[in-house]
């Protein structure tokens, strides 16, 4: 298959760019930590709270993290592309046979793989403050993350090659984030907002990402939720790797 | 339009792009015949942004044509994208390698993409990097490259692939003159082992001295084709360039008329004349202007260049409309 044998090229081609620089994954994983050592802590007296969801303060929140961690971690992968369509790589790739999908799909595996790696690590440090899972369930959850991280590539891939420069890519990336973050659940859960807040954030994938991820986190893995936010999920992931794929297509650099 | 002729490696009707912005609508190419025989060196000289770009893009299979058909090292362009792609070569304005890769990995990596095994991407590397003399350089990264180095590793990476038709985009710009001249050595060895090159430049010497035939481009039309000497050559006898101390037009109004000159005009402030033998009119000029008390100021007579050629279908000079 060349579908198949390209992505694993493309992939080999900046898997080795991402480990000659492993700083990135240290960068990837500060924020989270901080979060986690400066803001969990207060979750401690509210998750008491009627309406906040059972498994105490840790299980709560390092769930909300990890999909974050999924999305933000992902959404600046656009900036390197830019850089690339400057130097011509982009086009240099593109006048070759190389498959179209490979080209999009061989680069955000590479960001899953950074994605799910700083994920882990995220967990593993998570430990020791009371956070408690099941190891099925870290296996589970990351294939989740996994594929935040590959549906929000992708996008911001596609992006990248419409805006084509960075004065226009932040901006755009960086304001859809806010609102599908705020709307996740990913800070506080949404169970404790206000009904019209509940209705508009109904809309958002990620919601239901944090939902099948605290289900994980809480030992319910058999819980229909779980299965609901992986198929949502990968759904769309698809959707996003085939709109990746098409601009690779016909980027007009 | 198949097989219309089966020499031709790049056949092109009525080829356009059209770019459409928010206001206006822009003829990047406004319809471009060409003609490409297998083992040319096929120039292409125009001004920035005349179209020699887009057509080379979209000939390249990275910009859809607006309009027009195309067949390319034997394909048609509308619909045998992936086959035209694995039989040429192409050498962007930009390059095309990461700064943070060495020269050697590029390579590889490029023809693992055209499906070599990677001990066969490993040994072409290993040659093109002994071919372009880039030893000391291929286990560098490319960051570190001079630009005629990277130049050649862009070049390299065309090449990958042996292919029958190699696309360069303006390859000197830039380059210092040592550079450029190692760069048309190895386009005329691509030459010598058959390559097909097509080739864009806004240098005139380079175009004369490379190319086997040209096409002049301006403002998205072909103005002229055929080799640097017949181009030439349509422009019959000599040129005379001269000034005279103070208005121009007074020498152009006294000389325009006479028997011995085909065409004159006024070109970046001195009189431009088309004659038909220098020898006979140098002195004819000198004779006429001091009988009309004008002074000379300076003056130049040459065989037609390029240049001129440009000139007459453009009424531009070509060092001009590059500046």
């Amino acid at each position: 298959m060349k579908v198949l044998r390209d992505t694993w090229l493309v992939f080999g081609r900046y898997f080795g760019l991402f480990i000659r620089n492993p700083v990135w994954v240290a960068i990837g994983v500060l924020q989270p930590v901080l979060y986690l050592v400066l803001f969990a802590p207060l979750l401690n007296p509210i998750a008491t709270m009627r309406g906040f969801p059972p498994g105490g303060a840790y299980n709560v929140f390092v769930p909300g993290l990890l999909v974050q961690l999924g999305m933000f971690g992902a959404a600046g992968v656009g900036f390197s592309l830019i850089a690339e369509l400057r130097m011509g790589v982009i086009e240099r790739l593109r006048v070759t046979p190389v498959s179209r999908v490979a080209l999009l799909f061989g680069r955000a595996l590479r960001d899953m793989f950074s994605i799910v790696l700083q994920s882990l690590i995220l967990i593993l440090i998570a430990l020791p403050f009371g956070l408690s899972i099941h190891p099925l369930g870290v296996v589970v959850v990351l294939a989740l993350i996994g594929l935040i991280g590959l549906l929000t590539a992708s996008i911001a891939y596609a992006v990248a090659l419409v805006v084509k420069s960075e004065d226009s890519y932040a901006p755009i990336v960086f304001t859809a984030a806010l609102p599908i973050l705020l709307l996740s659940g990913v800070l506080l859960p949404m169970s404790i907002a206000p009904k019209w807040l509940q209705n508009i954030a109904a809309v958002n994938p990620l919601l239901y990402a944090v939902d099948a991820a605290r289900h994980i986190f809480n030992d319910n893995l058999g819980d229909p939720s779980v299965a609901k936010g992986v198929l949502i999920l990968a759904v769309l992931s698809v959707i996003s790797v085939v709109i990746g794929a098409r601009q690779f297509g016909r980027a007009v650099a | 339009m198949a097989g219309t002729n089966p020499e031709a490696v790049i056949e092109t009707r009525g080829l356009r792009r059209v770019f459409k912005s928010r206001r206006r609508q822009v003829d990047a190419v406004a319809g471009v015949d060409l003609n490409v025989s297998r083992g040319e060196i096929f120039g292409f000289l125009g001004p920035n942004g005349a179209g020699k770009t887009t057509t080379l893009r979209m000939l390249a299979t990275l910009l859809p044509p607006s309009g027009g058909t195309a067949r390319v090292a034997g394909c048609e362009l509308a619909t045998q994208q992936d086959r035209i792609r694995e039989r040429i070569g192409y050498v962007g304005q930009a390059g095309g390698s990461d700064r943070e890769i060495t020269g050697r990995t590029e390579l590889v990596f490029q023809g693992r993409l055209y499906g070599m095994s990677t001990q066969a991407a490993h040994r072409r590397a290993a040659e093109l990097i002994e071919m372009l003399e880039l030893e000391g350089a291929a286990d560098r990264k490319t960051g570190t490259y001079s630009g005629g180095q990277k130049r050649r590793l862009d070049i390299g990476m065309g090449l990958v692939h042996s292919p029958e038709l190699l696309f360069l985009d303006e390859p000197t710009t830039g380059l210092d003159p040592q550079s450029r001249a190692r760069v048309w050595d190895e386009v005329r060895r691509m030459h010598e082992r058959g390559t097909t090159v097509f080739l864009t430049t806004h240098y005139l010497d380079e175009a004369d001295a490379l190319c086997d035939r040209i096409a002049i481009i301006d403002y998205g039309k072909i103005v002229a084709e055929g080799s640097p000497e017949e181009l030439k050559r349509a422009i019959a006898g000599d040129v005379v360039n001269f000034t005279i101390a103070g208005d121009q037009q007074r020498a152009l109004d006294l000389v325009k008329d006479q028997d011995f000159v085909r065409e004159a005009r006024l070109e970046n402030g001195s009189v431009h004349l088309y004659v038909d033998r220098g020898e006979v009119a140098m002195p004819a000029i000198l004779r006429l202007l001091d009988a009309a008390r004008l002074q000379l100021m300076t003056v130049e007579l040459h065989r037609p260049s390029l240049d001129d050629v440009f000139l007459r279908q453009t009424g531009r000079s070509l060092r001009e409309a590059a500046a």
